[in-house]
């Protein structure tokens, strides 16, 4: 069963087709990959997805519901949590601080429960700090939870963000880029970690990523889009060996040395 | 874990005045030690009546006035990081609905104060719902604006406000039959209603509308993303503030028993936006050293005569350039 339906999606920003009649499905229990050249228009089909770019036309339905007229807040609680393609950490906050932000959209206390100090109150913080915690603990920096987010190394902020994503207990989560500055081992620890988040905690994976070595190993199946348009669709050998592809986007990376 | 170079520096102790700022910081992260302080603090306020004259009296009580208003500032510039610069129009609605309802209609202080509370919300309301979408520096001119309409109301709605020259003859209230006529019983209940401030302040910073108010701070995008109503939560902040305002507004027309619209003039809110920034925005034990700083100066150098306004001037502008994030920050890095 499809959980996203993407449907003749068009974006136009004035005259500027950002992304032209679009459609594809992401499976429940799947690893999706959209890939595309730079300037593709990878990251407004995320935004248009999660509510920050409104569509000019087309439908986009998750869990057989349309997000087209939803606020980015009313579609996290429905159950889609995204990361950024350049870190958006809460600067002047914790590393727990900043994954409790996830729970927010599950929790209910206000302000009279927080002056009062309810015992209705309290329970629920315990709650959101031991769901927290249990993010961080899944993506492996448990142990810096007190410090300042951004006093963390590169690679460790991204995991913040990620643990953030998973602390909404989505039930597909969006990935944008998320190898992109990461070295090597980092790569492979993200792969283990889109793995479990898969087999573990049963949230289906869509991922925007430019590195096609992790996008070939882990995706089941891989969609390629180039000037907003879909150009090829299947699993990773099919989309390889596909001539417009190998024209438009993995020709062009050889050049490029990537 | 790989050691993060950068935290690996950090760690290493620093000399002199930085020095100095990190061993407070660590002295107030025990418990026990802001305990102790916070204990002698309360001790040292409730003997103050007994060995001080009625003028000490009188400053402290003006200073209990100023933390309650900068606590208050804070939730709205330094928690949700919206810049308010027409503050005092929430104080004007708690002290003239309090003023007007005790003097007209004869009704009771106490009674007069949640009529008040709701009116100060309801101009956060109508202040932040058009506001929600601009940031900093336009949010700042709206708000300038409308604190200056509620000043502007004040003194042309002559039959209930008395107009310029102020509404005079607000009653005294009584508490357990007892009238409160003297400056220590307000000196009392301003510091009950600090130690109340900082209480829903701190409270309110740990919790889930507290931490909101923050992620829509630090990233409107991010916090959206995270299944955060930015607008809500803007407007929450608002309203809270206002609620600070009012309450200290009720009690400051009980206290003065004449208000005048010039008290609420564009002058006082940038005094106490200035309170918040000099103490530390977004810090609570920050804002009792903003208001202090703000109230005491003026009298301790009352021998220097006009030149104290000039020092404190000169100050605060080296404050902002050595010391930009205030004299009790949020967090170190």
């Amino acid at each position: 069963m499809a959980i996203l339906e993407v449907q003749d999606l068009t974006l136009r920003f004035g005259g500027l087709e950002v992304i032209n009649e679009l459609s594809f499905d992401v499976e429940e229990g799947s690893i999706v990959s959209l890939i595309g050249p730079n300037g593709a228009g990878k990251t407004s089909v995320f935004n248009c997805m999660t509510g920050f770019y409104k569509a000019n036309s087309g439908d986009i339905r998750f869990l057989g519901k349309s997000l087209l007229r939803q606020a980015p807040h009313e579609i996290t609680r429905k159950g889609m949590a995204r990361t950024f393609q350049n870190l958006r950490l809460f600067r002047k906050m914790s590393v727990l601080e900043n994954v409790m932000s996830g729970m927010h959209c599950r929790t209910h206390a206000g302000a009279l429960g927080a002056l009062l100090h309810s015992p209705g109150q309290r329970h629920e913080e315990a709650h959101i700090r031991e769901v927290a915690e249990q993010c961080l603990d899944f993506v492996g920096i448990l142990e810096l939870k007190d410090r300042l987010a951004v006093t963390l190394a590169y690679g460790d902020q991204r995991r913040v963000e990620w643990a953030r994503a998973l602390a909404t207990q989505p039930r597909l989560l969006l990935f944008d880029e998320p190898a992109a500055g990461l070295n090597y081992e980092e790569k492979s620890r993200l792969m283990d970690l889109i793995r479990r988040i898969l087999s573990q905690l049963k949230i289906s994976v869509f991922l925007i990523e430019h590195d096609m070595s992790l996008v070939m190993k882990i995706s089941e199946k891989v969609i390629v889009i180039d000037y907003g348009r879909k150009i090829a669709e299947g699993n990773c050998l099919e989309v390889q060996a596909d001539p417009r592809v190998i024209e438009a986007y993995l020709g062009k990376e050889d050049e490029e040395g990537n | 874990m790989a050691v993060n170079p950068l935290t690996a520096a950090s760690a290493a102790p620093r000399t002199g005045l930085a020095g100095f700022e990190d061993r407070v910081f660590h002295f107030f992260d025990q418990p026990r030690n802001r305990l102790g302080v916070l204990g002698a603090l309360a001790l040292a306020a409730l003997l103050v009546p007994q060995f001080c004259s009625k003028y000490v009296m009188e400053i402290f009580t003006n200073s209990f006035l100023y933390i309650v208003l900068c606590l208050g500032l804070n939730i709205v510039v330094g928690f949700a990081g919206l810049l308010d610069m027409g503050y005092a129009a929430f104080f004007a609605m708690g002290a003239y609905t309090s003023g007007i309802l005790t003097s007209h209609y004869g009704w009771n202080f106490w009674l007069a104060i949640p009529p008040a509370l709701v009116l100060a919300a309801l101009v956060g309301i109508i202040i932040g719902v058009p506001t929600l979408r601009l940031r900093s520096d336009y949010l700042a001119i709206v708000t300038l604006g409308a604190g200056e309409i509620i000043r502007i109301l004040a003194r042309n709605l002559k039959a209930l406000t008395g107009g310029p020259s102020g509404l005079i003859g607000i009653k005294r209230p009584t508490l357990f039959g007892l009238e409160l006529n003297q400056i220590s019983h307000y000196y009392y209940i301003f510091l009950v209603m600090v130690v109340l401030a900082l209480l829903a302040s701190e409270r309110l910073e740990h919790s889930r509308l507290g931490r909101a108010w923050k992620y829509v701070r630090d990233d409107e995008d991010a916090a959206e993303a995270m299944g955060i109503h930015k607008s809500a939560i803007k407007l929450s902040a608002y309203i809270m503030g206002a609620l600070f305002a009012g309450l200290a507004g009720c009690f400051y027309a009980a206290k003065m028993t004449a208000i005048s619209p010039e008290t609420f003039q564009f002058m006082q809110s940038i005094m106490i936006l200035v309170a918040v920034v000099l103490g530390g925005m977004g810090k609570i034990a920050g804002m009792a050293v903003g208001a202090l700083a703000m109230i005491l100066f003026p009298e301790v150098f009352r021998t220097i005569g006009s030149m104290r306004m000039l020092v404190f001037g000169v100050i605060l502008i080296l404050m902002m350039m050595f010391r930009p994030q205030g004299i009790w920050p949020e967090r170190r890095h």
